[in-house]
């Protein structure tokens, strides 16, 4: 640990803010609170303004995230977050708003998040959106009690739902947190739903089909709408989990698709900054015949005011205290009204013309499973280089001796020591010729020096830091 | 990868000890070489009930979880209190300080069903 | 205005290594069917200076804070936000990071995590704190569903006390559970300790409590804490107002098990209801930490053993725990965690106290000069920074009046459907001018 803890800054008496005087009669606290009255005096740091700020700083110097450099986590989409968004989204007359004033006080942001709900239909072909869902695990959750509710508005209680074995793990997750029990069905081996799989796990106890289109492997389901019509002919509907937005957009929709609900990733697709983990948002898109089991209120516009409808009656409930996280929803719309639907596309186009560079490019040295054209991400294994002794993990550690941060890894799970890489489209050639000589040169060092590479990164504040100590004794506070 | 003679395994790498009624139930050094650093152990009660092949508790290493199945029908007896201060007892000793569980057997016929060391050899090199 | 850098010749050298011709080619496995074939409905891309200029008109149809002094609450509090909170989090190496996934080149994030979880554990009293939630209504229902999986048990204690909107989240969540609901009604200001007593029994999987409650007063602790040994297994569950613990006793005192809430107020500003954070913590139990929903931040040390930090216990969570995870989170709020982590430790050991201490003492200045105008009657009296007021005159009557003289009076509880009145908050943002102008006000609009 290169830099101390806050508390370790503290000086007995020392402080980091000011108030103004109380400017009112004080009350007797005693009095008042009698017993609910803090004994104990807070043990929370004491410190300056210089210090918390020095301290911070400190930390932030031992981080990385995307304006330091390359950041290919794949399923994540990490591209550039525009600034100018961020500034938007302080405007105080914008920002500095109460949830419960009235929906004539908050024309001006209202008509922002009608704005953002139409393009969001727009891109992704569906009917109705709700902005509530404040990550995409939050949306899918949504898109799953929509569904489970539609089904019991049928009198149909339908109790599974079907996840391909190359899923993000949030899709079986939010399936058990809305009451389904989960069928997985196996890829074949192109990585892709076999349909005569599909057919056997399809019944009339199945609600629901959960589906990323390209799936986990960047690979384009060609068979949608044979998968469409197996799931729909057993009265069941198609979820689409929209973390691989970023390789459809302007051409082809999931509503064309034929799916029927979709949660979208603001804070991936739509350029939102992640936050080292969060704020997200995950609105949720659905077909027509849906619309009325959204969470409420929803947002609505007649003549030329826009409302928050609280009619609920087939409505699922809330799902967050207030309308979902705003500021995020301000910034991505910034980012649609700045790239405008011609943008949107060129931006599909370069993800993956980017990821397609960066695959043909490294294919040769690590193994690509599946051989599939793909769109905006791909995986390859580090199988071969396991056979040497160095894993997956190894070669993840070493990119971060050279100021890259890793691929997702060990992930999607039908590939063995996978390295599931993601560009997106900000990054310019020069980045990714960096990357892939940087590939290359870890390649060069396993057949030379494999010991040092198992031993990486030797260049970080930290070098491997022992995961099994953290979980066997565990410490969670100071 | 060592085996110990003179116990049972099972299809699902744990192995059993006979001591008349009773037996000792533990994972293969196989099986804990699989799963990596053993993290957590979760165990059932003392006084379950279960039959074979029931999933009895889970063993946990940093990035995966594993079950646990009951390689014989019985009641517990006695579980391992060492290991949940202790899980990496599973890695250092799996046959002997790193036992799971003690069952009193409702069907020893059922010990028919599982293998011996040599088999069990033969088993982790087909698999 | 797009974000790409490559020129339509570098575009072209990349084409050609991939073996392609057209862009086209790369997406040919679509089938015809389902292709997108018209340009997308979203208007043509603009440059900073128009989209600035966008969103100042349409921030012109707003009223904020900028021009109306506010009395409102109700879950979402204008507090004093320190100017470094801001300009720390914009160090793009922060907030442009993602999940710490790759720990050695994201020791800032975890370090500050690590921060987070002690000062959470400091204020609530309790021994282990997650990295956060998405709000304080889904920590609430996450804290619902982690009781019933620790009691195995269904039925829930739910005091109309509570937050109306969390209350609804709660169940939204319960619901695919199959929880049972029991409402426990409202005497005066508070839960019917009565009601709570009948129904509390060993097939109670929690009773959840709001401290200070959703009309700002301070439930009976002691009796709940003391009621709660009429059941084995069920476990207290405490919403907390954060700030309050500056000047309140922690629920880990009355016995909480598992202490949430909504960790706006600690250094968040207002954002009309989101980013926000829900904090959660629990004692110090390591059954209870295995049912804990999301991440956690632990410490280790590295080859050389030198002190270092990752997320940890991940066992239980969605990505290798799968339909079996403790929850479905993956992204919480981290940003906003460390807004409040820096504001905790910026306002420290005084400071959080000092802002409880001003909110309780201007809320009862207010209070007892409203108490003293005709028409008003203010329900309750042990109360934190907020309190009910009924009038004779509608609310809405006396709210459009108060509007126009630049004054946000309070959340009008017909919203909710269940009481009537008027609840108002008051923070150490409000001056005596503020506060002595707003019951004038008040006083015409009551008997105007």
């Amino acid at each position: 640990m290169d830099e101390k803890l806050i508390k370790d800054y503290s000086s007995p008496g020392r402080k980091g803010y000011s108030l103004p005087p109380l400017d009112v009669p004080e009350k007797d606290l005693n009095a008042g609170l009698g017993n609910y009255l803090r004994e104990e005096p807070l043990a929370l740091p004491e410190v300056s303004e210089v210090d918390v700020v020095r301290h911070y700083t400190a930390l932030s110097e031992m981080n990385y995230g995307v304006d330091s450099g390359i950041y290919p986590l794949g399923s994540c989409t990490m591209k550039y977050n525009p600034k100018r968004n961020e500034d938007l989204a302080r405007i105080p007359e914008l920002t500095q708003l109460h949830p419960y004033q009235k929906d004539d006080q908050l024309q001006g942001s209202l008509e922002i998040l009608h704005d953002l709900k139409n393009y969001l239909a727009e891109v992704s072909g569906m009917d109705a959106v709700t902005l509530q869902p404040a990550s995409g695990s939050h949306g899918e959750f949504v898109g799953l009690m929509i569904i489970r509710k539609y089904f019991e508005d049928q009198g149909d209680l339908r109790k599974k739902v079907i996840v391909p074995d190359s899923a993000h793990g949030t899709n079986p997750a939010s399936a058990a947190m809305a009451g389904f029990d989960v069928i997985e069905i196996k890829s074949n081996e192109r990585g892709m739903v076999d349909p005569a799989a599909l057919r056997e796990a399809m019944n009339e106890e199945v609600a629901a089909l959960m589906l990323t289109n390209p799936s986990t492997l960047g690979i384009f389901e060609k068979d949608i709408l044979e998968i469409a019509d197996i799931v729909h002919e057993k009265g069941g509907l198609l979820y689409y989990d929209g973390a691989n937005m970023n390789a459809v957009m302007g051409y082809v929709r999931p509503g064309d698709m034929n799916f029927d609900v979709l949660h979208f990733n603001l804070h991936k697709t739509f350029s939102t900054p992640h936050g080292g983990g969060g704020p997200g948002s995950g609105p949720v898109g659905v077909k027509e015949f849906l619309a009325p089991y959204l969470p409420y209120p929803v947002l609505s516009k007649s003549e030329d005011k826009y409302f928050w409808d609280y009619a609920k009656e087939k409505s699922i409930g809330k799902v967050h205290s207030f309308y979902g996280n705003y500021a995020v929803m301000l910034r991505a719309w910034a980012y649609m009204v700045t790239v405008g639907g011609p943008g949107l596309k060129k931006t599909t186009e370069n993800a993956v013309i980017n990821a397609n560079y960066l695959k043909t490019k490294l294919k040769e040295t690590f193994e690509l499973p599946y051989g599939e054209d793909s769109l905006h991400e791909f995986v390859l294994s580090g199988s071969k280089q396991k056979k040497e002794g160095v894993s997956t993990l190894n070669i993840a550690k070493r990119l971060l001796d050279y100021d890259q941060y890793a691929p997702t890894i060990y992930f999607p799970l039908v590939v063995k020591e996978a390295l599931m890489i993601e560009p997106t489209e900000t990054e310019n050639i020069e980045t990714l010729d960096r990357f892939i000589e940087t590939m290359l040169n870890i390649a060069r060092e396993i057949n030379e020096d494999p010991e040092m590479v198992k031993n990486s990164p030797h260049t970080t504040v930290v070098r491997r830091l022992d995961e099994s100590q953290a979980a066997r004794e565990p410490d969670l506070c100071w | 990868m060592s085996t110990k003679e003179g116990l049972f395994y099972s299809e699902d790498h744990e192995w059993v000890k006979k001591e008349g009624k009773i037996v000792v139930i533990g994972i293969s050094d196989h099986a804990q070489s699989e799963l990596g650093d053993v993290v957590f152990a979760e165990l059932p009660e003392v006084d379950e009930e279960f039959d074979q092949f029931d999933n009895i508790g889970v063993l946990e290493s940093v990035k995966a979880v594993s079950d646990i199945f009951t390689p014989l029908s019985g009641k517990i007896i006695e579980i391992n209190e060492e290991l949940l201060n202790a899980p990496e007892k599973i890695n250092e000793s799996p046959f002997d300080e790193g036992w799971l569980i003690k069952l009193e057997m409702s069907d020893e016929s059922e010990l028919d069903t599982l293998m011996d060391s040599e088999q069990y050899k033969a088993f982790i090199e087909g698999e | 205005m797009d974000y790409i850098s490559n020129t339509d010749q570098e575009r072209k050298e990349m084409l050609a290594a991939i073996g392609v011709e057209a862009v086209e080619e790369l997406f040919s496995m679509i089938p015809e069917e389902v292709s997108f074939n018209r340009p997308l409905n979203i208007p043509e891309g603009i440059s900073e200076l128009e989209l600035i200029r966008n969103a100042q008109k349409k921030a012109a149809k707003n009223k904020s804070m900028t021009e109306l002094c506010s009395f409102m609450g109700a879950g979402a509090y204008e507090h004093y936000v320190p100017s470094i909170i801001d300009h720390l989090i914009s160090r793009s190496e922060f907030y442009t990071a993602y999940t710490p996934y790759q720990a050695e080149l994201s020791q800032g994030t975890l370090e500050a995590i690590y921060e987070y979880q002690s000062m959470i554990c400091e204020i609530t009293g309790m021994g282990i704190a997650n990295a956060s939630m998405l709000d304080g209504g889904s920590a609430a229902a996450e804290a619902v569903l982690m009781a019933a999986r620790i009691s195995r048990k269904k039925k829930i204690l739910l005091p109309d006390s509570i937050h109306p909107a969390y209350r609804e989240v709660i169940k939204t969540y319960g619901v695919n559970q199959e929880l049972d609901f029991k409402e426990i009604s409202l005497t005066g200001s508070k839960l019917d300790l009565d009601e709570l007593a009948e129904n509390l029994d060993n097939q109670t999987a929690a009773v959840v409590v709001q401290y200070p409650n959703f009309y700002g007063s301070i439930e009976e602790m002691e009796k709940i804490q003391e009621l709660m040994k009429k059941s084995k297994k069920a476990l207290l569950i405490v919403i907390a107002n954060p700030i309050s613990l500056g000047l309140l006793k922690p629920p880990a005192e009355f016995g909480a098990d598992i202490v949430v809430g909504e960790g706006q107020s600690l250094g968040n500003g207002l954002n009309y209801g989101g980013p926000y954070l829900g904090f959660m913590a629990i004692k110090d139990d390591r059954r209870h930490l295995r049912q804990l929903p999301g991440r956690i931040v632990g410490g280790t040390s590295d080859v050389d053993g030198k002190k270092g930090f990752v997320l940890t216990l991940q066992t239980r969570e969605q990505h290798i725990r799968r339909e079996k995870a403790t929850s479905n989170i993956c992204s919480n709020e981290a940003l906003n965690a460390l807004m409040a982590t820096i504001y905790l430790a910026t306002m420290g050991r005084e400071g959080l106290k000092e802002v409880a201490a001003q909110s309780y003492h201007k809320a009862h200045y207010l209070a007892d000069k409203l108490e003293k105008l005709d028409g008003i009657e203010i329900v309750n009296d042990d109360f934190f920074h907020e309190f009910w007021l009924k009038t004779e005159k509608p609310i809405t009557e006396i709210s459009d009046k108060l509007l126009e003289k630049g004054y946000l009076a309070g959340v009008d509880l017909a919203q909710f459907g269940e009481e009537e009145g008027l609840l108002l908050a008051v923070t150490e943002m409000r001056h005596k001018d503020e506060i002595d102008n707003f019951v004038k006000e008040l006083e015409v609009a009551i008997n105007g």
